[in-house]
């Protein structure tokens, strides 16, 4: 199994129905072809660093898949050209290491850890009190 | 009173001059890949007008250095990163 991911830019002209309507009929034609839909990731309307089509923002998606066969990846890609609703879109063959970094974005491994930093320092603070009681009631027998 | 040879030797900062060492920070924390998707992250490797930064600057290793430039490259077409930029930092 080769594992693909396929990001692409939906025209923020259509409306929220629209845009995801546009993200399902790429999820089905895939499954049509035969791939299995690892992750759907919607990264949401975010701004363009440039003009694309004359327009200067667009709903970004990111779709993971695996496939066995993928000598139709040529004729998906014409597919996707060839459809108005999205604006420009990126196949990437995904290695081993792309393959663990998305999985591990998934489950939040990754880019987190700042936000995981707080909690444990808030964890560690409540563990830090009652560990002198423990002390003094250990010291209290010996005195 | 005079500074004795001792003293003399505190007076100028010792460290000025000694260049720190550069190092490919993929190499040293162990990231094996770099996701083109994040644009934060690839700003680190491109100047104010947006091109790349070359590795005497940066310190990446060569295989790195590669695998930046990929990431940045795929980073513009999908308008996450400009082509050309002015003062985009």
């Amino acid at each position: 199994m080769r594992h693909y991911e396929v990001t692409f830019i939906a025209d923020p002209v259509l409306s929220g129905d629209e845009v995801k309507s546009t993200a399902e009929a790429i999820q089905s034609e895939l499954k049509g072809f035969g791939a299995t839909i690892v992750a759907v990731d919607e990264m949401g309307l975010r701004p363009l660093a440039y003009q694309i089509n004359k327009r200067s923002s667009g709903v970004y998606f990111c779709v993971e898949f695996a496939a066995l066969a993928t000598d139709w990846l040529g004729k998906f890609e014409l597919n996707m050209k060839r459809d108005e609703r999205i604006l420009r879109f990126l196949t990437v063959k995904l290695d081993k290491y792309g393959i663990k970094f998305n999985d591990d974005k998934r489950n939040g491994r990754i880019g987190k850890r700042k936000v995981d930093a707080q909690p444990v320092d808030a964890a560690a603070v409540p563990a830090a009190v009652p560990a002198p009681g423990v002390v003094d009631l250990d010291a209290t027998p010996e005195v | 009173m005079a500074a004795t040879r001792e003293d003399v030797k505190f007076l100028s900062n010792p460290k000025i001059g000694l260049k720190r060492k550069k190092y490919c920070r993929f190499r040293k924390f162990g990231i094996k890949y770099i996701d083109y998707k994040d644009s934060d992250f690839l700003l680190q490797f491109i100047n104010e007008q947006g091109k790349l930064l070359p590795r005497r600057i940066t310190g990446n290793s060569l295989k790195y250095q590669r695998r930046v430039a990929t990431a940045v490259k795929r980073a513009r077409h999908l308008g996450m990163l400009p082509y050309v930029a002015d003062l985009m930092k």
